[in-house]
């Protein structure tokens, strides 16, 4: 098989030579292949337990791990972002008490120097806290005034909710914002303090921000590793529980394959068995379950044997001296006239009653050759229409004799089908004959129909027919319709046995229906192809 | 006497049976009851023709039937108890020209050996040829001869009367009922396996190449006929 398979739009698309065979079969069906995939999917679950047990462990594990995952994240970053407030508050507080102790340290009468004193303060404390980007400082004139006291301050870099915290308290007090830094801005904490500075007459708000990027940078990484840990724990649980249920599931695999190889007649297969866990167990039951499979096999093939070699050896041992029988009663026969009269009408019996009891023998050996299967088809493709005709012919003295018409219907060409002529022929006499037996004088119609796959030949009478039930009976052997009715051919009660069996072995179907005094009708279905049975189809009563 | 049968049977009734069906029918009749003493007795005894029961003591009837076909084309009868394809094939297959199925008839087995036992004083001188051009089989009929590019082939009288009558109509499309008719001389259908069997022995002496016939052709679903000449 190619790589490409046949696109029904005619694109070709390129397939990967290890495609899954589920998958395959759906590109065949002309799905999609995400419906293929699907399909393929749900092919895997059905049939692969192995499959089924992990999948099973992934979807009740999955969210387990991720909640527990996402738990610790929240704690761990809870604990981040405590851990940094605390130490924010108290970088805050000492920047307070510096500022304060330094401005309130100049000279009380000189406003001017303290205010530059305060910058200076302020721009020292900034300096300190650009040391690894730590933080930054500003600081706010009084409330009403909102002088920015520190060089590049904004206003707007002073969040409202903190401005009204400090409002009721001299702080710090601290919110969570987006901050200054070199490039930007990023999620930082603000934390506002008042100054009291006595001698500027009013309170200055000194702020420190403080950029969370190191927290977040932590926070990343730690939910980073929370994912990947998870992942990998699911992983880890899908190959822990893929090892453990491959544990279970092989031994499983391996008797299921063995199964399929002793239904496939390898008696002698048999599972290793190792250990003396459930599954050895399961092993040596199946292995002595197999063992008394092949004993009972064995002996039902021996008894077939010796049925077999019974039914060769009865026909060798009776056949020949019913030969000699024969010949000697033929002599007999032949030389007749020389006799008194009831030697001679003895020699005329003894005749006629070696016909009937060859006739019965043969019956009976075939029989017993299909009962013991030793029937062999060897079908070779015959015409059906001269076939036909020889039987027709060879069935008109009897016929003629009970004042049947034959009536014979042939499709326009040769009727060629796989079958050994020599049983059909013996059918199809059957058939006739025993229609012209039960006919009644009517006329007998031999039909003779094909199609592509089947021949189909049917025998029909217009005679005394088939009581309801007896259409299933006609096959039994020595089955007689009616009791009371004297035979005249000498039947054996073995010709419709033999025919069902013999059309039966060519894979055809011959069945009878009837309807009481109007008459009976018999169809052999034949395929054309040795072995390969038609499909049954109900046949219609007269 | 027309002519000498010699009949290979262990069972002593029906061997002195057939010796009075024989007789009666003005042939000469000669007896082995052992399938080890069989081919001495044929070579002894040089018949016309063999009546040969399948199952025998010592030597089986069907590697009689191959010791005997070995060294001489002379036509043997099998007489078989059982109707198995298989026996009836395997007996075939190694050599025989016909069989008779027990119980028959005594009438039965006097046409089976006449048709073989028929002589051919009276033929006409007749030569045909078949085959394909590179290949032809040439036919000396009342000499009893076919030649195959300049040599001689070996045919027993039955294969050789296959191939005449085929050779006869090189046109004509030939049944297997109608060569069971002709060359086997049998009035109502009798096994057609007969034929099969027969051609496959017939081909195998007489083609390049038994698996692609040229001489003998196969017509699907119908029979047999001559290649083209």
């Amino acid at each position: 098989m190619g790589a490409a398979l046949p696109d029904p739009g005619g694109r070709s698309r390129p397939v990967p030579v290890s495609l899954d065979p589920a998958w395959r079969r759906a590109l065949r069906r002309g799905l999609t292949p995400v419906q293929g995939l699907r399909r393929a999917g749900a092919a895997r679950w059905r049939r692969s337990l192995l499959t089924r047990v992990v999948l099973t462990t992934l979807l009740v594990s999955g969210p387990v791990v991720a909640l527990f995952a996402s738990l610790l994240v929240q704690s761990l970053g809870a604990g981040l972002v405590e851990a940094k407030t605390r130490a924010s508050l108290a970088e805050a507080r000492s920047g307070v008490v510096l500022v304060e102790a330094r401005v309130n340290a100049v000279a009380q009468d000189n406003p001017g120097l303290q205010e530059s004193v305060l910058q200076d303060a302020i721009r020292q404390l900034d300096e300190r806290g650009a040391v690894g980007q730590a933080y930054s400082v500003f600081a706010l004139g009084p409330p009403r005034a909102n002088k920015v006291v520190s060089q590049g301050a904004d206003l707007q870099d002073v969040p409202v909710a903190l401005e009204q915290q400090l409002r009721g308290s001299p702080g710090p007090e601290y919110v969570f914002a987006d901050v200054p830094v070199t490039a930007g801005r990023v999620p930082g904490l603000v934390v506002g303090s008042v100054l009291s500075v006595p001698r500027l007459g009013a309170d200055y708000r000194l702020y420190h921000s403080f950029p969370l990027t190191a927290e977040q940078a932590t926070y990343g990484r730690t939910v980073r590793t929370a994912a990947g840990a998870g992942l990998l724990l699911l992983a880890m649980l899908a190959l822990i529980t893929g090892l453990v249920a491959r544990q279970v599931v092989a031994p499983v695999r391996l008797a299921a394959r063995t199964a399929e190889r002793l239904a496939d007649g390898r008696l002698d297969e048999r599972l290793r068995v190792r250990g003396e866990d459930e599954v050895a167990r399961l092993g040596t039951a199946f292995n002595a379950m197999a063992t008394a499979l092949q004993t009972q096999i064995r002996q039902l093939e021996d008894l077939s044997r010796v049925q077999r070699r019974f039914v060769s050896d009865v026909s060798h041992e009776l056949r020949t001296p019913l030969t000699t029988v024969r010949m000697a009663a033929d002599v007999l026969y032949d030389a007749r006239e020389d006799f008194p009269a009831s030697p001679e009408r003895a020699a005329e019996l003894l005749q006629a009653e070696l016909d009937r009891f060859e006739s019965l023998l043969a019956a009976l050996l075939e029989i017993s050759r299909y009962d013991a299967g030793a029937a062999e088809l060897d079908a070779s493709p015959v015409d059906l229409a001269p076939l036909v005709r020889r039987v027709v012919a060879a069935a008109q003295p009897l016929a003629d004799r009970k004042g049947s018409r034959l009536d014979v219907t042939l499709p326009a060409g040769p009727v060629i089908a796989e079958v050994e002529a020599v049983r059909i022929e013996r059918v199809l006499r059957n058939l006739v004959v025993n229609a012209v037996e039960h006919g009644e004088s009517g006329p007998v119609g031999v039909v003779v129909s094909a199609d592509a796959e089947v021949v189909v030949v049917t025998v029909s009478d217009v005679g005394v027919g088939l009581q309801p039930g007896q259409a299933g009976l006609v096959f039994t052997r020595f089955w007689r319709g009616d009791p009371s009715r004297a035979r005249t051919t000498g039947g054996t009660g073995l010709g419709l046995a033999i025919a069902l069996e013999d059309v039966r072995l060519h894979g055809g179907w011959l069945q009878a229906a009837g309807t009481p005094g109007v008459g009976s009708v018999f169809r052999m279905t034949l395929p054309r192809k040795a072995g390969r049975t038609p499909p049954d189809s109900p046949l219609v009563a007269p | 006497m027309e002519g000498k049968v010699l009949v290979v049977d262990d069972d002593p009734a029906l061997a002195e049976m057939l010796g009075i069906v024989l007789r009666g029918e003005g042939l000469d009749a000669a007896f082995v009851a052992d399938g080890d003493a069989a081919l001495g007795a044929f070579r002894r005894e040089r018949p016309d023709l063999v009546l040969l029961d399948l199952m025998l003591p010592g030597t089986d009837g069907i590697e009689v039937c191959r010791q005997i076909r070995a060294e001489s084309g002379v036509p043997i009868v099998m007489l078989t108890a059982r109707g198995d394809t298989l026996d009836v094939v395997l007996g075939l297959e190694s050599g025989a020209d016909d069989y008779v199925v027990k119980p028959f008839k005594p009438k039965e087995l006097v046409a089976r050996l006449r048709a073989r036992l028929r002589t051919r004083d009276d033929e006409e001188p007749e030569s045909l040829t078949i085959g394909p051009p590179d290949d032809l089989v040439s036919i000396d009929v009342p000499g009893h001869k076919v030649v195959r590019g300049g040599a001689q082939v070996q045919l027993t009288p039955l294969e050789f009367d296959l191939l005449v009558a085929l050779a006869r109509k090189p046109h004509t499309v030939f049944t297997r009922e109608v060569l069971l008719e002709q060359v086997w001389h049998y009035r109502h259908a009798a096994d057609t396996r007969l034929v099969n069997v027969h051609v496959q022995r017939l081909r195998a002496k007489v083609e390049r190449d038994p698996e692609t016939p040229q001489v003998v052709v196969t017509v699907r679903g119908v029979g047999y006929k001559a290649g083209p000449a």
